[in-house]
């Protein structure tokens, strides 16, 4: 490049630095994906939130909405797998504080791409080399323990990947035995995957860890399409005009949440509900168990976010598509989708 | 494009990187484009030029190994996209996944804005569609010569003051709704393209020294934002089809059982190809396949060597950089020895003295994807009786496929050429809407299906995919590579091409879907070294059987 065309620097309109994420309550329409997000932050057994659809309809900034709702956690103070009581971190973190504190609840980005190293830990190679000793570095699964681990583009993540994230999804625990370490620490969290399935489809067996599963579409009506961009154009031109009303309905729906987590062992669940559930599951012939028990819960949850005392046939009705629809026993070349199926035998088994 | 347009897009860049994102430049490397990535100068962000290869710790930072062992203190270095920067992306053609979604949360979340230099040559290249929805701006220097460009001058002051201005320019009321109504009626689905057209118009407007957009400006900030992305999807419609070449006198009847055919629905003729092919069609071609490994191909998909991922091989010396992975105890171990010796000539106070000749590489094996090319003759001999047939087959293969996690690409030949529907995916829902919607009519150019076909299985080849190659016709190839429709030139270039597909030393399937089993058509491939399966109304027990002997499984 020659001199008189070497680049000059010319500062930008200053903008505020570090903003918060967009909030959830001003996403727009998607409802069935704003219902299914606020189901797992109310019950986290539920199993995550998979959310597949077109480019640009807001599924990563629900998700990263999604923080913003999650109440806080306890955990020792500087423990890298956030355990809850001191004697539940790990020998090989050498936690020496038994302070609890109170954060937020992670929600760890995994990143397309991403080695094994960074998930699963390694060897901490700056300690190794600097000062001879062996050492783990955790990864991304210990910083997920008791949060949430986000999978954007989940289905173009690599085989091997998919293959670790499974085992660790089953079994509840990071097992590392690699370059001379011999480490294990707990690893629950939640998968919240996002993608377009016109890029790749998701393996079955990943498909099934999810909870739940919604499918959102770009909106068709023209006015939903104008809201949208006049809120995302005030939250990005109008950032501190914008924040405080919508942060304030954060606050509000996050109260809620709360309120749904305390009433929720109390909630009464009739035999009826469960009948239900087993005979939707049947004439859906969906493979195992774990279908009526997503159900059940995501039931009671939204039984709970409704301030009902009773689980009932509405409120199964309301999540049976989310809760059963990929895990029909898939015929690949089906064009109308598992959903549907869902909702016409709802209308049967339910009336 | 008018070079015009190109330099008001540059402006535009100019003035509010970060609200328009970046540029997509579609152009081989030229002293035009020069021109353009010289302009790029007087954007107010430090350049940083980004190459498909680019490693994580590149991007992000991370520990400098060869510095830390050099010191004996842990040495950091800067990422990339630590700091705000007008990144710019060459060879955007060859970026992988993981790249691209890198690069799309950085747009996302971070000050930064992306310049991407796309050299696509092929069909099927290109940059991935995470990035083209987010970047602003397209330019494309195709057919624009020399000669109609000249310098670009970009006004470094009237540029600042735009940007001064840029905070304090307002949109009228309804602009928002009248751009995002555009974007709808133009089919651009997704929404970041009318948020991009509210950025361009207001930098347009500042750019003009205006404190309102005006119509003016929505106008323009359509054309750059919305031109490129308001691509027609690709028709599923017939189209105008020049006459089939005269049909052979032993044609007639067949062509008359073929008229007859064309009543039934379509429906049923999927089902029927449903019942007549065999399920296992794909796993036994993997079977032949592990037969023909001498070839380089293997059930599983090729091996290859990387340093990334896969089954672990031994380590060996090697530099550290361009992605490779130490191997720290065969390192530790390669140091041990020499310890004393290298205290004793360097005294030092450090725990461990390494040198470079110790350090260690890890090595790694991996299976590479499978890709399997569907080549499809829906011309007017096929179409009428056997194309929905040979797209049920189609689709009990892409059933197999979807099963073993395999790539699929669909490529059709009718009329005078070929066409690549889809380049390689592993979505089926695509696959199936594309072939859903494949017309037919037209001759039979086989050969230009091949090549078509070829060129997709060598193109996935240096992507490092594994390619398979599945060709359903019923042989009657009437138009050679040329286009004219001259029978002799035609089965003469089909030839020609089973012969260059056998060089290769891809595996292919050949399939005939005439209703007579044609000879000429099993003499091409076992000219391709193919196996050969008859698909007339057979049963599919027969056909599963002559399949497992075709496949010498």
């Amino acid at each position: 490049m020659p001199a008189d065309t070497a680049p000059k620097i010319h500062a930008l309109p200053s903008r505020a630095a570090p903003r918060q994420p967009f909030p959830f309550s001003a996403i727009v329409g998607q409802q069935a994906m704003k219902q299914a997000m606020v189901l797992t932050a109310i019950d986290p057994a539920i199993g995550g939130v998979l959310v597949f659809g077109d480019r640009g309809t807001g599924k990563s900034t629900a998700v990263r909405a999604l923080a913003a709702l999650l109440p806080e956690i306890d955990a020792v103070e500087g423990c890298p797998v956030n355990s809850a009581r001191a004697d539940q971190c790990p020998d090989w973190a050498q936690v020496t504080s038994t302070q609890i504190i109170r954060k937020p609840t992670p929600v760890v980005d995994l990143p397309l791409g991403v080695t094994e190293d960074r998930v699963v830990g390694a060897l901490d190679i700056e300690r190794a080399l600097t000062r001879g000793e062996k050492a783990f570095e955790p990864g991304l699964l210990a910083r997920a323990n008791r949060g949430y681990l986000y999978i954007d583009e989940v289905n173009l993540l690599e085989d091997h990947i998919v293959d670790l994230l499974l085992d660790v999804a089953q079994s509840g625990e990071n097992v590392v035995e690699r370059e001379g370490l011999s480490i294990r620490h707990a690893a629950r969290f939640v998968l919240v995957g996002s993608g377009n399935p016109e890029e790749g489809e998701l393996r079955p067996q990943l498909l099934d860890r999810f909870g739940l599963s919604v499918e959102v579409t770009s909106p068709r009506d023209v006015d939903t399409r104008v809201e949208v961009i006049l809120r995302r154009d005030a939250y990005e031109t109008g950032y501190d005009a914008f924040m405080p009303d919508w942060q304030a309905a954060d606050a509000a729906l996050q109260a809620r949440i709360l309120a749904a987590r305390a009433a929720l062992p109390a909630l009464k669940t009739p035999a009826t509900v469960l009948h239900d559930c087993a005979s939707l599951c049947i004439a859906l012939g969906s493979d195992g168990l774990r279908g009526e028990l997503t159900l059940l819960r995501a039931a009671r949850a939204q039984a709970a976010f409704d301030g009902d005392a009773t689980v009932g046939r509405a409120h199964l009705k309301a999540v049976a598509v989310m809760a059963l629809s990929h895990r029909l026993r898939r015929d690949p070349l089906d064009e109308a989708g598992s959903g549907v199926r869902v909702v016409r035998m709802l209308d049967e088994v339910l009336p | 494009m008018e070079w015009d347009r190109i330099t008001l897009a540059l402006n535009v860049l100019a003035i509010d990187p970060e609200g328009v994102k970046g540029l997509w430049l579609r152009a081989r490397a030229s002293a035009v484009r020069d021109r353009i990535t010289t302009a790029l100068a007087a954007l107010p962000l430090p350049l940083v030029r980004l190459h498909p290869g680019v490693a994580d710790d590149a991007l992000y930072g991370g520990l400098d190994l060869s510095a830390t062992l050099a010191t004996g203190r842990p040495v950091q270095s800067r990422g990339l996209l630590s700091s705000p920067a007008a990144l710019i992306l060459t060879m955007a053609e060859r970026v992988p996944p993981g790249l691209s979604a890198r690069l799309a949360h950085a747009l996302d979340t971070r000050r930064h804005c992306l310049i991407a230099l796309d050299e696509a040559a092929e069909d099927g290249e290109g940059l991935p569609a995470a990035l083209t929805d987010r970047l602003g701006l397209f330019v494309d220097l195709d057919g624009l010569a020399w000669s109609d460009t000249t310098d670009i001058f970009m006004n470094i002051n009237t540029l600042s003051k735009a940007r001064a201005r840029l905070p304090s320019v307002t949109l009228p009321p309804d602009a928002a709704s009248a751009l995002t109504r555009a974007a709808a009626e133009l089919g651009i689905r997704s929404l970041r393209a009318p948020l991009l057209a509210m950025a361009a118009a207001r930098a347009l407007a500042a750019h003009a020294g205006r404190d309102t957009v005006g119509d003016n400006d929505l106008q323009q900030a359509a054309e750059l934002i919305y031109g490129h992305r308001a691509l027609p999807l690709p028709d599923a419609t017939a189209q105008d089809q020049p006459e089939p070449p005269p049909p052979d006198p032993g044609e007639d009847q067949a062509q008359d059982m073929e008229h007859q055919a064309q009543s039934i629905p379509e429906e049923m003729l999927v089902e029927a190809a449903r019942a007549a092919l065999p399920a296992d069609l794909l796993a036994q071609l993997a079977a032949g396949r592990a037969a023909r490994s001498a070839k380089g191909a293997t059930g599983t998909g090729a091996e290859r060597g990387g340093n990334r991922r896969g089954r672990p091989l031994p380590s060996r010396p090697g530099k550290l950089g361009s992605g490779a992975r130490l191997d720290l105890v065969a390192t530790l171990r390669a140091a041990a020895p020499w310890q004393p010796l290298r205290r004793r000539t360097a005294p030092s106070d450090a725990v461990l003295l390494v040198r470079a000749s110790d350090i260690r590489i890890k090595r790694f094996v991996e299976a590479s994807d499978r890709v399997l090319i569907f080549a499809v003759d829906a011309s007017g001999s096929a179409a009428f009786a056997r194309l929905a047939e040979a797209k049920g087959a189609v689709e009990l293969l892409l059933a197999a496929a979807y099963a073993r996690r395999d790539h699929v690409a669909l490529v059709a030949f009718r009329g005078t050429g070929a066409e690549v529907i889809l380049p390689p995916t592993r979505s089926l829902v695509q696959t199936k809407r594309r072939l859903a919607g494949l017309p037919g009519g037209g001759g039979t150019p086989l050969a230009a299906g091949m090549q078509a076909a070829m060129a997709t299985a060598t193109l996935a080849r240096a992507r490092g995919l594994t390619p398979t190659i599945a060709l359903l016709t019923d042989g009657r190839g009437n138009i050679a590579l040329d286009g004219s429709a001259n029978r002799a030139q035609a089965e003469e270039d089909a030839l020609r091409l089973a012969r260059a597909i056998r060089a290769t030393g891809m595996p292919a399937v050949v399939i005939d879907t005439a209703n007579r089993p044609q000879p000429s058509l099993a003499a091409m491939a076992r000219a391709m070294d193919a196996p050969y399966l008859a698909l007339p109304r057979a049963d599919a027990r027969r056909l599963s059987g002559v399949l497992g002997a075709a496949l010498g499984g």
